[in-house]
């Protein structure tokens, strides 16, 4: 590898023109998409939450619904924006050389992958919007608190689409990208305490789950919508964002190596 | 070749890159002047698109000197790419984009505002022909209406230099026709363009000045005039038939200079054809056919008849 190919990120405005082309894309499907972020998440909240709610009266100290809904709002962000740093990612670069295409004009490699995490956590903002909508209009919450969640599942976002980006630099095809959501999303769907305490998990899980980047979204969006400022919030915060950093940078180490080939 | 610098728009020093310990470019020079059209010729895998590449600043040299406009490459590539237009080998356009929105897009990334590109659309797709196809999605249209928005694509920020890789390449007669007549047009208009092609046709129809390149090297370089004169006989005789190969360990070193033996054809290379001529004409057993030498001829020589794969 290259020294080069470590050189810290160099960014610039160009980024925002890709983002606006992947907006436009976007646009044209809009309708489609937003009926899908929302099904998935709006499914599982109202199935489990009634269902399993039912059964449960209480589950750390609120209704089970409200407790899954803080889950949910994190879990559908971190979804979207796998899915959208992965499946779409790769083939903006890899099937349909958009990224060539780019590259081919004053903007950098670097601003493509800057526009992609970008892009992607936009997108998977809007996911969590939508369960948050779905929250607020079932009255889950009263707390003018859970307006964090807005910024929170930004942050999310920029995690997830960041630490997916690794993935996406590293695939050789689309069939790559079981491993990572057999491997990494699912478990952190069930580790990370969106449907039931991390405290139930025995000592040597709870460990894994403290490392996961899921469980601190789900520490800091808990007691947002139950009207209490989160414990150690800024730890929580700063471990997303470092997340976030980490994942741009090896990402785009990743990237350069690659297209220098 | 001595030159000024102030008419280079692109110079290279003894570039070199290599893969895995291979080496795709290979100390590669040269020089291009404003308001040419230089044609880089070779078989595949013999290094263009790599150079291209280079040119580009994409990838970076492992040894070597380039500049683009005044700019040095790979460190000052990004502000030398603002007066590029670049024609990729690969379709490359947005597919779920209309035609008006891939060149309105595409004038984003070089920093152009909307008004600035809307007032260009015209015109671009006046050039492209592809007015009537302002509204209609990528998918829809056939390979070389998709071949002329690349290249409208690579208008769009009015650059001075055009890379073109393979422009040609799987597009119908037609097709080809009207890409060249478009590249003609920009030559005209005093752009300079850098090409790519293994159809000897369109060099020597579009190119002033041509390299041939094989295994990462220039082997050699001029107008296509000069190549022919500098590295083949004028006059090319092909005799056909399944005796040609017989006839040709027998008769076809006495009457030509030089003759290659490929399947059943024998290509005979000759400074004055008629003794050979008048030879053939003795046997009616064989077909021939008597031309002038051609850039073809130049390059199978320079590069062999084996195939490269």
């Amino acid at each position: 590898m290259n020294q080069h190919h470590f050189s810290l990120p160099r960014l610039s405005l160009r980024f925002f023109p890709i983002w606006r082309r992947h907006l436009l894309v976007w646009k044209k499907v809009a309708a489609t998409s937003i009926l899908g972020h929302l099904a998935d998440p709006v499914i599982y909240l109202l199935g489990l939450g009634y269902g399993l709610g039912s059964l449960l009266p209480e589950m750390g100290g609120t209704s089970y619904m409200v407790f899954l809904a803080a889950g949910t709002v994190c879990y559908s962000t971190m979804n979207s924006a796998s899915f959208e740093a992965l499946y779409s990612g790769f083939a903006r670069m890899h099937e349909q050389r958009t990224w060539e295409a780019i590259l081919n004009t004053p903007v950098t490699l670097d601003d493509v992958v800057l526009a992609e995490i970008l892009w992607a956590a936009s997108k998977s903002l809007l996911s969590g919007l939508a369960v948050l909508a779905v929250i607020w209009l079932l009255g889950l919450t009263h707390s003018a608190l859970s307006l964090w969640l807005i910024p929170l599942a930004l942050l999310v976002g920029l995690c997830f689409a960041a630490l997916g980006l690794i993935m996406t630099a590293l695939a050789p095809s689309y069939d790559f990208f079981m491993y990572y959501f057999t491997l990494v999303i699912t478990p952190m769907m069930l580790l990370c305490g969106v449907f039931f305490p991390v405290t139930q998990l025995p000592l040597l899980l709870q460990t894994v789950s403290a490392i996961l980047p899921l469980t601190h979204a789900i520490n800091l969006a808990r007691p947002l919508l139950n009207d209490s400022v989160p414990v150690d919030f800024i730890w929580h915060a700063a471990v997303l964002f470092c997340y976030a950093l980490a994942g741009f940078y090896v990402s785009l180490v990743l990237f350069r190596r690659r297209l220098s080939k | 070749m001595s030159m000024s610098g102030m008419d280079a728009v692109i110079s290279a020093r003894d570039l070199r890159k290599c893969y895995g310990g291979h080496a795709v470019v290979d100390g590669l020079s040269l020089s291009i002047r404003r308001g040419e059209c230089f044609g880089l010729l070779g078989p595949n895998g013999a290094g263009k698109t790599t150079t291209l590449r280079l040119m580009l600043g994409l990838i970076e040299p492992d040894a070597g000197e380039l500049r683009l406009f005044e700019h040095a490459v790979p460190e000052e590539s990004r502000a030398a790419r603002v007066r590029v237009g670049v024609v990729p080998q690969a379709d490359n356009l947005d597919p779920d984009f209309t035609v008006a929105e891939n060149l309105l897009v595409y004038g984003r990334y070089f920093g152009m505002k909307d008004s600035e590109i809307e007032a260009r659309l015209p015109e671009l797709l006046e050039f492209a022909n592809l007015t009537h196809k302002r509204d209609a999605r990528v998918p829809t249209l056939s390979g070389g209406m998709k071949r002329r928005l690349t290249l409208a694509r690579a208008l769009v920020n009015d650059p001075d230099i055009i890379f073109l890789d393979e422009p040609t390449t799987g597009l119908d007669p037609q097709a080809r026709h009207l890409i060249w007549q478009r590249l003609r047009e920009l030559t005209a208009r005093g752009k300079t363009l850098l090409l790519t092609t293994h159809f000897m046709d369109e060099a020597e129809r579009l190119c002033h000045r041509l390299a041939v390149m094989d295994n990462g090297k220039i082997i050699s370089s001029g107008s296509p005039r000069e190549l022919i004169e500098q590295n083949i006989e004028p006059q090319v005789v092909e005799v056909f038939g399944e005796q040609a190969a017989v006839w040709a360990d027998s008769h076809a070193a006495r009457h030509a200079q030089r003759f290659e033996v490929s399947g059943e054809t024998v290509f005979c290379y000759v400074q004055d054809a008629q003794p050979l001529l008048l030879e053939l004409q003795q046997q009616p057993q064989l077909r021939y056919m008597h031309r002038p030498a051609n850039l073809e001829d130049v390059f199978l020589k320079l590069t062999g008849r084996e195939m490269r794969e």
